[in-house]
C-alpha cells in the first residue's frame, strides 16, 4: 500500500492526542488552571491536526461532513462520528477541568470515547479483506496499545507507559512475525485471481499498458521493503528501546523531551512498515505483491 | 445508503470467453471512449497523454497471462477485467458518504460522483482492482455497466448493451441477467463452466468468467515437420562444398 504521509501523519498524532486524552478523563493526572489549559491544549492540538491531516488526501475535503452519514456499515465514518463525540464531551470536560470544576464521570465517558475512536480507526484497516497483512487482531490491539502508551508517557504517567510500552513492542513483534506469512496463508494466489490456477501454473504475460496506473501507485509499493528490516529495527529502538529506560530512571524535563521525541519518531517509522509493508491482493493481477 | 440491498432478482453482468478475446483492447477504447464523452459523470482524464510518462483513468484493462498446464503446452490467455457488479460488494459497505451505492432493481454497482469524497478506501476493499481514483476530478470511477446506454431508448436496439460488449469484434463478451437461470448468459456459463474470480473473498460477483479450452497437445507446430532439411545426400558441386566445410573447424552441428 502507498504510504500517503497525510494518513501516516493521521494515525500517529490522532492517536497519542487520543491517548492523552484517555489518560486526562481518567484524572490522571488530573491538573487544573493554566497546567489543565496545556495538556489539553497538546491533545486537541494533536488528535485535531491529526484529522485535518486526513483531510488532505480527499479529493473533494469540502464534502467530508458527509461522511458521518453511513455508520450500519462504513468503519470510517464510525470513526468521524467517535472523534467528533469524544472531541466535544472533552471539549466540555476540559472548559470545567481548567476552572476546576469536579466532572469524574463525564471524564469517564470521554476517556471510553477515546478508546472507541482509536478502536475504529484501526478497524478501517482491519476489516481489509484484501490486505491478508492487517486483517488480523492484532492491528486493533497494537493501534490501542500504541495510543495508551504514548498518552501515558505525554502525561507521565511511568509505571503505565513502562508497562504499556513493553506490551506495544511485544505486539509489534507478533504483527510482524505472523503478518509475514499472512498473504500465503489466505490463500488468495495469481491462480485464484484469475481462475486460470485449476488449468496450470500461471505467470504475468504483458501488463494491460505500457504506463503506470492508480492502481499499482496506490496498491503495490514495494520501494519501502526493500529496506524493510532495517526500518523495523530503527523503528522499534526510537519507539520503545530508547523510551524505557529513561522512564524506568525517572523523568527529568530533558530526558522526558527526549524519550518523547524518540516514541514520536519511531511511531512514525512503524506506522510508514505498516503501509508500504501490507500487500494488497490486486497486485497480484500485475504479478506483483 | 451504503447497506446492500437484499440480492436483486435480476442481476445484470457480463460473461468474458476467455477462449475467444484476442486482446486487441478494443473494449478497452470502447469504454474509455463512451464514458468520456457521457454524461453519467466526469470524464475518465489522462495525465501527460503525450507526454514521457503517460497515464491515465480506465474502467476495463485486459491483461495477458501465460498458463503452463503440466502435461500440455503453454497458452496465452487475454484477460479483461472491469467491475464484477458483486453481490456482496465490500467497496458499498465502506463508504463513509453513501456515494457507493448497489441498486436493488438490477444490481448495479454504482458511484453517486456528487457524494463520493474521493477518499479511495472503496478501492482498497475491492480485490479486482475494479476503481480508479480520477485524479483530475477527484472522485472514484468505475464500470458502471453502461447504464446509460442500456435503457437508453433513444439508441437503436441493437446498441443497448455496454459499449465494450458491442464493440468486441471476437463476440467474446456477453452482457444479460445472470439472475435468470434460463437467459443466454446463465446458459453460456452452464454449458462452459464458467467461473468467479477469488471466491474466497466471499464477494460473490455477478460477473462470470469462461475458461479457455485445453489446446492440442500431440503437435504445437503441424508445418514444422515438413521444413526439416531434406537434401541428406547431395550431388556434385554443392555437395562438394559441404562435405568440405564440414571438415574444416567450427562447424555447428
Amino acid at each position: 500500500m502507498h504510504p500517503a504521509p497525510s494518513v501516516i501523519i493521521f494515525t500517529t498524532f490522532s492517536g497519542l492526542g487520543f491517548g492523552l486524552l484517555f489518560w486526562l478523563g481518567l484524572g490522571q493526572p488530573a491538573p487544573t488552571g493554566w497546567v489543565a489549559f496545556a495538556f489539553f491544549a497538546l491533545a486537541y492540538a494533536m488528535a485535531v491536526g491529526g484529522l485535518l491531516a486526513s483531510t488532505f488526501h480527499l479529493g473533494h475535503p469540502e464534502r467530508a461532513y458527509l461522511a458521518v452519514t453511513q455508520w450500519r456499515t462504513s468503519w470510517l465514518s464510525r470513526e468521524g462520528i467517535a472523534a467528533i463525540v469524544t472531541l466535544l464531551a472533552g471539549g466540555l470536560f476540559a472548559l470545567l477541568r481548567i476552572w476546576d470544576v469536579s466532572a469524574a464521570q463525564l471524564g469517564w465517558l470521554v476517556s471510553l470515547g477515546c478508546l472507541a475512536t482509536v478502536f475504529t480507526t484501526a478497524m478501517i484497516y482491519t476489516q481489509m479483506r484484501t490486505v491478508p497483512r492487517w486483517r488480523h487482531w492484532t492491528t486493533p490491539a497494537l493501534f490501542l496499545v500504541l495510543s495508551l502508551a504514548g498518552g501515558a508517557l505525554l502525561a507521565n504517567r511511568g509505571t503505565a507507559a513502562l508497562v504499556l510500552l513493553a506490551a506495544a513492542a511485544a505486539l509489534q513483534l507478533i504483527a510482524w512475525i505472523t503478518g509475514d506469512k499472512r498473504l500465503q496463508q489466505s490463500g488468495t494466489t495469481l491462480g485464484t485471481a484469475t481462475g486460470l490456477g485449476d488449468i496450470g501454473r500461471v505467470r504475468a504475460f504483458l501488463p494491460p499498458h505500457s504506463g503506470s496506473n492508480y492502481l499499482l501507485r496506490e496498491f503495490v509499493y514495494v520501494v519501502g521493503r526493500r529496506h524493510a528490516l532495517q526500518l523495523r529495527v530503527i523503528g522499534l529502538i526510537l519507539a520503545f528501546v530508547v523510551p524505557i529506560p529513561l522512564i524506568a530512571a525517572g523523568l527529568s524535563h530533558i530526558t522526558a523531551l527526549v524519550a518523547v521525541l524518540a516514541h514520536v519518531a519511531g511511531v512514525l517509522c512503524l506506522r510508514w512498515l505498516f503501509f508500504a509493508e501490507a500487500e494488497h491482493v490486486v497486485g497480484l493481477y500485475y504479478g506483483e505483491r | 445508503m451504503t447497506s446492500l440491498p437484499s440480492p436483486s432478482a435480476v442481476k445484470l453482468g457480463l460473461v468474458i470467453d476467455l477462449d475467444t478475446c484476442v486482446g486487441c483492447h478494443a473494449c478497452v477504447v470502447a469504454c474509455k471512449s463512451w464514458n468520456t464523452q457521457s454524461d453519467l459523470g466526469a470524464p475518465l482524464s489522462d495525465q501527460d497523454p503525450y507526454g514521457a510518462d503517460p497515464s491515465g483513468t480506465f474502467l476495463n484493462r485486459v491483461h495477458s497471462y501465460e498458463v503452463t498446464p503440466q502435461d500440455r503446452p503453454t497458452q496465452q490467455v487475454h484477460f479483461p477485467k472491469s467491475c464484477l457488479h458483486c453481490e456482496d460488494a465490500p467497496c458499498v459497505t465502506v463508504c463513509p458518504t453513501g456515494a457507493s451505492y448497489k441498486r436493488q432493481a438490477d444490481g448495479i454497482v454504482l458511484v453517486n460522483e456528487d457524494a463520493c469524497i474521493g477518499c479511495g478506501l472503496c478501492a482498497w476493499a475491492c480485490p479486482y482492482g475494479a476503481r480508479e481514483m480520477d485524479p483530475a476530478a477527484g472522485v472514484m470511477k468505475k464500470c458502471t455497466l453502461c447504464v446509460d446506454r442500456i435503457y437508453n431508448e433513444a439508441l437503436p436496439e441493437i446498441d443497448r448493451t455496454p459499449a465494450c460488449v458491442r464493440t468486441c469484434p471476437a463476440g467474446a463478451r456477453h452482457f444479460g441477467d445472470l439472475g435468470d437461470a434460463d437467459s443466454d448468459v446463465s446458459r453460456l456459463v452452464a454449458a462452459r463452466g464458467g467461473f468467479d474470480l477469488m471466491p474466497e473473498m466471499g464477494t460473490k460477483p455477478v460477473n462470470k468468467y469462461l475458461p479457455p479450452r485445453p489446446r492440442d497437445a500431440d503437435q504445437i507446430d503441424i508445418l514444422a515437420p515438413l521444413l526439416a532439411p531434406v537434401a541428406s545426400d547431395g550431388k556434385g558441386l554443392i555437395a562438394w562444398l559441404d562435405k568440405a566445410l564440414s571438415k574444416l573447424p567450427g562447424e555447428h552441428s
